[in-house]
């Protein structure tokens, strides 16, 4: 994959969120600490998290399609966040992971860190409707 | 306005807990003021917020359709805000939890208002549902629920 075949969505660019690689065979998504996405002072804001899981789970979508090479538009249906740990003031990852990938729908689940991946700072379960062209 | 200056528990409300001085604060700076998030109006345990359509709020750049995470952002302050209404006095909490359905797409250049409410209050636990919708609220275009969780001491 290279970071031109994925293009992030203008929400992401603009809290200049970028596309680090693969984790686990799904895009990898980086987001800076910056002012623009801090909640109480010196934590991340939670619709700011929200936003990087939901970006991870677009692009593990995106990825994977193209990877099958099968074509087809998404929208998201629902979103359910826990949030674990506060986002402190450094890089946050975050990586969507595909349970199924239907004709139909798909089933994601998005994990967002910062130091350890092992120790989540929220975890989305997301649902998509595709429409297949 | 100095990070020290930003925290809503030394914010002077000596009547009771103020939204419109709150957000006018949040819309100043921070994720609230990057998404453009403004004071719409209040009661007792609810609170609306709204704002507006803009290009790097897009998800998809075809349509011009909004992307879910900003709605997301304003309904997690709306509820969040409706708790405080509710105790008319700001305690510190997280987010534990947020769903939110997406009923439909907000169209390209469509303001967006926010509406929390907290339906049930327990010593540690806010409940808080909401909607967002484009101005009318017969025609939502998200439904949320969701708990936020007290943290550290009630301040008096």
């Amino acid at each position: 994959m290279t970071q031109q075949a994925l293009d992030l969505p203008p929400y992401a660019k603009g809290l200049d969120m970028t596309i680090s690689g693969l984790h686990e065979g799904s895009p990898l998504i980086a987001m800076p600490f910056a002012e623009k996405v801090q909640g109480r002072p010196g934590f991340l804001h939670g619709g700011a998290i929200s936003g990087l899981l939901e970006m991870a789970a677009v692009a593990a979508i995106a990825y994977a399609l193209r990877e099958r090479g099968e074509d087809a538009r998404f929208k998201q249906v629902n979103v359910t966040v826990d949030f674990m740990r506060g986002g402190t003031p450094r890089i946050s990852y975050a990586v969507g992971t595909i349970t199924r990938l239907g004709r139909t729908m798909a089933n994601v689940q998005s994990r967002a860190w910062q130091d350890d991946p092992a120790k989540p700072m929220a975890i989305a379960t997301l649902h998509y409707l595709l429409k297949r062209g | 306005m100095k990070p020290e200056d930003r925290d809503l528990s030394k914010l002077p409300m000596p009547d009771g807990f103020d939204p419109m001085l709150v957000m006018r604060m949040i819309s100043q700076w921070g994720h609230g003021g990057h998404i453009g998030m403004e004071y719409v109006g209040h009661g007792t345990g609810w609170v609306e917020l709204a704002f507006d359509w803009r290009e790097d709020l897009v998800g998809d750049s075809e349509t011009g359709v909004l992307a879910s995470s900003p709605i997301i952002s304003l309904l997690d302050n709306a509820t969040s805000m409706s708790i405080w209404t509710k105790l008319n006095e700001f305690r510190p909490q997280v987010t534990m939890d947020l769903r939110v359905d997406y009923l439909r797409p907000s169209p390209k250049g469509e303001r967006v208002y926010g509406r929390g409410e907290c339906y049930h209050l327990t010593n540690s636990i806010g409940f808080v549902r909401g909607i967002a919708h484009n101005g009318n609220s017969d025609d939502p275009l998200a439904h949320v629920s969701g708990t936020f969780i007290r943290i550290g001491d009630r301040i008096a």
